[in-house]
């Protein structure tokens, strides 16, 4: 670069210095705090290293032995499992949940609302402590519940381990299920009531109305939800390391074991395995990328505007 | 099983055939999902608050005890003996309200920065600011906790606050509130008036900036607030532990003080929760802020 140049590189650069000191701090924290160990991490996947001592290049060891883990398969296999079952209740049931509150038939629109988003504000581990109790084998008020109807007491936090995956699923939906409600309502307070007016008069019904104007309309929204959702199924840790009563394993026969809790088990909590963790990490976070590519593949419209969203 | 499915199924029907029958009946089977939904959100909360109140062996007693005791105070003196809650209130309060502050200030900074300064690259760098917005940070993870190590950040809540203080979703959100309300008539006039640039971002902006402040004040609150898994790597002395960290350190030690611990689960909650119900609109456009972006 000539000299001339840089001057007038420097030039600009004073010229403009409040708004780049403005932005500064964003790029420079992002640089030091998550550019830096992205990259670190990615060379630190081809190591072996403890932390302290001297780091080994082992090539693609740490890939190909985390493929071969079978806690690793486990731990995936109970994420996607958790995920995908708990996608359920808060996709539907957030939908047809802001669906009756949209609907000019019920009133207290806004104490539904408010009760419904409650879990949002409230600690994990809060809720985890609370449902561990809920879910109690000998004690707990669901399986008082299902006594009522001639059930026997289900061990749904021990035994085979299998019954913890559902409790998870449970307070995922009990706590998510708001947040997609009301960011749903929101999207369909925005769609204008000419739209149904119209579709009424054309002689729609409920059920025409939401999957050919309520959703295509809502798709954006959706979408969004979907992915943080599908983020939050990833970082999914708290619940299931609360109620195996913080268990790096993931509890009995690893039956509540995450990739989360896969992933800082090997480092650095439980282990040491900073190369491996770090591998660990990558998948993770490919996982995330792929998915939510794909997932914004599928729900692109081809024949329609691409940046249209619900509010606003 | 099968009584339970069946029983549903018949409420099922009975509501769809209502429904039909009549206008009223439609109205009377939407109420009775809603209000259903709403018990089963509200029931962990309202159980929570009834243990806090039982002695240990009444909440292991079956059929499960549904009404308010007498054991609050004992529990209370059980909590106080086990763990340090004011500690871990304050810790959390430390955490917290430091983060928000300085999201507030570096965030509004920015966004006002890309909102209303035109200066060379101004594209390219807000491209790249939205680009890490797609990247999530589980990449990074490990070397950032080494690096924490190296910076002797572990055990300080250092590490908790700087890090994520300056986000690219805020400063996204800040610069949207910017263009909408923000004219730039106003701070021509500023200028010939003589102020410097800080002058009116201080004393002109950040007062019409308001609304935001509080949307994504309350926003990162909540969730720094509720931190879990960042708080268990980094803070590992019982003196240091936030409010999330003394619940959990309760159940994996003790396990077995039901009462007390439920006791320090609702002294956890309770705050925010109240706030919540007596802002609840603000807190929902704040939480779900997100989603209404670009």
């Amino acid at each position: 670069m000539s000299v001339k140049k840089k001057k007038g590189l420097l030039g600009t650069l004073y010229a403009n210095r409040v708004a780049y000191v403005y932005i500064a701090p964003f790029f420079i924290l992002f640089a030091v705090f998550n550019l830096f160990p992205m990259i670190a991490g990615f060379a630190l996947s081809f190591f072996r290293w403890d932390g302290l001592g001297p780091m080994h290049f082992i090539q693609f060891d740490n890939y190909v032995n985390l493929f071969q883990d079978v806690l690793f398969w486990k731990a995936l296999k109970n994420t996607l499992f958790i995920g995908i079952i708990a996608h359920i209740p808060i996709l539907l049931g957030g939908l047809v949940l802001a669906y009756i509150l949209n609907s000019k038939l019920v009133k207290g629109q806004n104490i539904f609302k408010t009760i419904y988003f409650m879990p949002m504000v409230t600690s994990s581990v809060a809720i985890s402590i609370i449902f561990m109790n809920l879910f109690g084998n000998n004690y707990g008020l669901i399986n008082w519940f299902l006594s009522l109807f001639g059930e026997k007491p289900i061990n749904w936090l021990g035994g085979d381990g299998s019954l913890i995956k559902v409790a998870v699923i449970v307070m995922f939906a009990w706590k998510w299920i708001g947040w997609n409600m009301v960011i749903y309502l929101a999207g369909m307070q925005g769609i204008s009531n000419d739209i149904y007016e119209a579709a009424e008069i054309d002689g729609a019904n409920h059920v025409q109305i939401v999957f050919r104007i309520l959703i295509p309309l809502l798709k954006p929204i959706i979408l969004f939800t979907l992915i943080q959702s599908t983020i939050g199924m990833f970082n999914l840790f708290t619940e299931p390391f609360i109620l195996t009563n913080s268990s790096w394993g993931g509890g009995t026969n690893n039956g509540g074991l995450t990739l989360m809790i896969y992933l800082l088990s090997k480092a650095p909590q439980g282990g040491n395995a900073y190369g491996y963790a770090s591998a660990v990490a990558y998948i993770i976070t490919m996982m995330i990328v792929v998915i939510s590519i794909v997932l914004n593949k599928v729900t692109a419209d081809k024949d329609e505007p691409k940046k249209r969203k619900g509010r606003r | 099983m099968k009584t339970l499915l069946l029983l549903l199924i018949a409420i099922a029907v009975v509501m769809v055939v209502i429904s039909i029958v009549h206008p009223i009946g439609k109205k009377i089977s939407l109420y009775v999902i809603l209000i259903a939904i709403a018990l089963i959100m509200l029931l962990p909360f309202y159980m929570m608050f009834v243990m806090s109140t039982l002695k240990t062996n009444e909440i292991y007693s079956f059929p499960p005890i549904v009404t308010f005791g007498t054991n609050l105070v004992e529990n209370f003196k059980s909590m106080v003996d086990q763990v340090n809650m004011p500690r871990a209130f304050l810790n959390s309060c430390i955490v917290t309200f430091s983060y928000v502050i300085l999201v507030l200030f570096f965030c509004s900074m920015g966004g006002y920065a890309f909102s209303v300064y035109e200066f060379p690259g101004k594209n390219v760098l807000f491209a790249i600011l939205l680009g890490t917005m797609m990247i999530p940070a589980t990449a990074g993870m490990i070397p950032w906790f080494i690096m924490m190590s190296r910076f002797g950040w572990v055990n300080d809540f250092k590490a908790l606050i700087i890090p994520g203080c300056a986000n690219a979703f805020g400063i996204f959100w800040m610069r949207q509130y910017c263009q909408n309300n923000v004219p730039k008539a106003l701070m021509e006039a500023a200028r010939i008036d003589g102020c410097s640039e800080w002058t009116i971002f201080f004393r002109i902006i950040a007062p019409i900036l308001k609304p935001a402040y509080a949307s994504l004040g309350i926003m990162n609150f909540v969730n720094q607030w509720n931190e879990f898994t960042q708080a268990l790597i980094i803070l590992r002395k019982e003196k240091l532990f936030t409010l999330p960290l003394l619940l959990r350190s309760m159940v994996s030690d003790r396990g077995t003080d039901y009462g007390a611990m439920m006791l320090a689960s609702t002294c956890a909650v309770l705050p925010l929760l109240i706030c919540f119900l007596c802002a609840s609109k603000f807190f929902m456009d704040g939480l779900t802020a997100g989603a209404v972006k670009e």
